[in-house]
């Protein structure tokens, strides 16, 4: 099979706006899975559909035929001409595919370059289409090997640690004044996209209890459920205050919801503990004056802004390294996919083979004396050994056959033998 | 010699924290680390040789005074840092413990005669405790300053060469928590045996000699810092402020007292 035949087609936050994303949207993975295995030529297959992507990773023997199937399929809900979902999706093929892939899966294509939730994702995406058989060989290492890669990434670049975005920006503030943010309390003023995220960073790096606090109650408890948190009015907003540790507001209110004199008497009823407020809405929310507060800490997204340009520097050498890991691990598929055909299979296999039989005659000819004569007539003995046994395997592989099986047969004789390195 | 040897030691310890503190290369702590165990061991060798110089607890002179002041802040250091794993704390108490043992080489290492009214068991108790004091409250300074340095990025929204090698501010205040409920205890218990020596000595307990009003006035501000923090919930900012006046008049006492004002305690240089 040629590394062609593997193909991603996909929308993304870089290519779509959510105006467009939102109608593709898919919350029951079955049906799309189901889907697409009526498409022509999509043999194996994995659907993955997170709030910032929908891709189909797969493989065709006649790829533009199914592209246009499958985009088809992609866009049947929506009601975009087919230029236009061509303008707004991507499509890789071959090696392309493979880092794309590996890219995805160690974050590095994220809206949030770094995040951890994808990995997750595209795991849950990769068991819901393998339980369902819709994954052959080639997409079982792929991805498989695209978890590895993202591991690698992780463990060998700080890209998952660094602030990368404004939301990282604030855990990583909120790590510098409380330490450890276990146990510490999220309130949440407004309950838009960009607090959810900050929310779900903060909840992540350990914040157990989230309150919602919105205008709303029915969004506040919407997003309170999520968090199992607890959803209150914004009218108690400073009753909530006594409590929270840090607060995220996003309202959409047209001028200040806290002012400095509100919060001062607020501070001693606290005993001082330490509030990081984060104030996300344009216009601003909070008042900039209560920064001058001890013990508080107001950061606007332009603040935010800046600690990410902090980081900046560090971040693209991060990425440059994480990129490159990307590469070698596409590369190491690569060496694999080329292996996975007859002839070097065969040649592999027959390199073993002769592999032992050499190892295990020098190590029978270290200890016996034996002539010429007799040196040769062993080693004649082990060749046609050999030969007799690899014969039928290599015969079995030969044998004319249905391109899946081929693989199929492929890989159990590269797994019998041991043929592929570990790794 | 000992103390020689010593002092490189430290002046070692010193370099390599600092090198560490602005490489970030973490090869280097372990080493600084190890330079400051070993200075720490020679150093308590030294004292020991020289309590056997002189015959009594090396602890009447200036030099000695001071230099057992050092000892005191490196073994807090030492033993504290198991326990409170603080980002770059090495980097300001090592300078703290290098500038202190500095003027210790600096001043007269001779031997003095014990005057009558010093010979008694109450020396070593009474002088080792307040001194060890001194030694957990350098330690709150220390934190105290990097509290403020820390704050003062974070506020300001400037992140510099701070930001990134100070621990958290929680952290932090937490440390100089923990150096007072271990520091205030015995500068308490420094003054309360140094009256009860005076009374064997003097015949009063308390005669406010300059040394003894300046004592009760670091007193007065640990005290009163701690009464604020656990009263109502002073912390962060102003405890930090706190704890570094509290430490100049600890300063103040030990030197200010002994070459601005004259009192019973001047004999002790």
């Amino acid at each position: 099979m040629s590394v062609d035949q593997i193909l991603i087609l996909g929308v993304n936050h870089k290519t779509a706006p959510v105006a467009v994303r939102e109608k593709l949207s898919f919350p029951d993975i079955e049906v799309p899975l189901a889907m697409l295995g009526e498409v022509p030529g999509c043999q194996e297959y994995c659907f993955l559909s997170t709030c910032n992507r929908v891709e189909v990773i797969f493989t065709s023997p006649t790829p533009e035929k199914t592209v246009r199937h499958i985009r088809s399929f992609l866009f049947a809900a929506s009601d975009l001409a087919e230029e236009e979902a061509i303008a707004y999706t991507y499509l890789h093929q071959g090696t392309e595919a493979i880092s794309h892939l590996y890219r995805v899966a160690a974050s590095l294509d994220s809206m949030v370059v770094g995040e951890p939730q994808i990995l997750g994702q595209l795991k849950n995406a990769y068991r819901e289409a393998s339980e369902r058989n819709c994954t052959g060989i080639i997409l079982n290492r792929l991805i498989h090997k695209a978890f590895s890669a993202a591991k690698r990434v992780r463990s060998e670049t700080n890209i998952g640690s660094a602030a990368v975005s404004i939301s990282f920006a604030a855990v990583q503030l909120a790590k510098k004044i409380f330490g450890d943010l276990k146990n510490k309390k999220v309130l949440l003023a407004g309950a838009g996209e960009m607090a959810e995220l900050a929310a779900e960073h903060l909840v992540s790096q350990g914040c157990t209890e989230v309150i919602v606090a919105n205008r709303t109650l029915e969004n506040a408890i919407k997003l309170a459920t999520r968090f199992k948190g607890t959803a209150v009015s914004l009218a108690e907003l400073h009753e909530q205050l006594k409590v929270a540790d840090i607060m995220v507001s996003s309202t959409g209110a047209p001028g200040l919801i806290l002012r400095k004199e509100d919060l001062l008497p607020l501070m001693r009823s606290r005993r001082n503990r330490p509030l990081f407020f984060i104030d996300i809405a344009v216009p601003r929310d909070l008042d900039p004056e209560i920064n001058t507060i001890d013990n508080v800490y107001l950061y606007d997204v332009d603040d935010l802004s800046q600690v990410v340009e902090v980081n900046k520097s560090g971040r693209t050498t991060e990425a440059a390294k994480a990129e490159r890991l990307v590469l070698d691990e596409a590369l190491k598929f690569l060496g694999w996919m080329g292996n996975m055909a007859l002839a070097p299979t065969i040649a592999d296999l027959r390199k073993k083979a002769e592999e032992i039989r050499q190892a295990e005659m020098a190590k029978t000819l270290a200890y016996v004396d034996l002539s010429a004569q007799e040196i040769q007539a062993i080693d004649k003995l082990t060749s046609s050994i050999i030969n007799k046994i690899m014969l039928n395997p290599i015969l079995h592989l030969k044998e004319e056959c249905h391109q899946d099986t081929k693989q199929l047969k492929l890989d159990m004789i590269r797994r019998f033998f041991d043929l592929d390195p570990r790794g | 010699m000992l103390f020689n040897g010593t002092y490189i030691l430290y002046a070692m310890a010193a370099i390599l924290y600092q090198v560490f503190f602005f490489s970030q290369n973490s090869k280097v702590r372990p080493v600084a680390r190890h330079f400051l165990l070993a200075a720490g061991i020679l150093h308590t060798i030294t004292l020991v040789a020289r309590y056997f110089a002189a015959g009594h607890t090396p602890l009447t002179t200036h030099h000695d005074t001071v230099s057992f002041f050092a000892w005191s802040v490196t073994w807090a250091f030492l033993s504290f840092r198991w326990r409170y794993q603080i980002k770059n704390f090495g980097t300001f108490v090592s300078l703290v413990i290098l500038a202190l043992i500095t003027i210790a080489l600096f001043s007269s290492q001779a031997i003095n005669v014990l005057p009558p009214a010093l010979q008694s068991l109450w020396l070593p108790i009474h002088a080792s405790i307040a001194i060890a004091a001194n030694g957990f409250l350098a330690l709150g300074f220390c934190g105290g300053i990097m509290y403020l340095l820390q704050e003062r990025e974070l506020k300001k929204k400037r992140f510099g060469l701070f930001y990134h090698r100070l621990p958290s501010l929680e952290a932090l205040d937490n440390l100089s928590q923990h150096c007072l409920t271990i520091g205030f205890p015995l500068l308490t218990l420094g003054i309360m045996t140094g009256s009860l020596w005076a009374k064997q000595a003097w015949g009063a307990y308390w005669q406010w000699d300059p040394k003894e009003t300046w004592s009760l006035i670091t007193w007065l501000l640990y005290a009163g810092l701690l009464h604020q923090r656990f009263a109502i919930g002073w912390r962060g900012r102003r405890t930090a402020i706190m704890s570094v006046i509290g430490f100049a008049a600890v300063l103040f006492t030990l030197w200010g007292v002994n070459f601005l004002l004259s009192g019973a305690h001047t004999y002790v240089r």
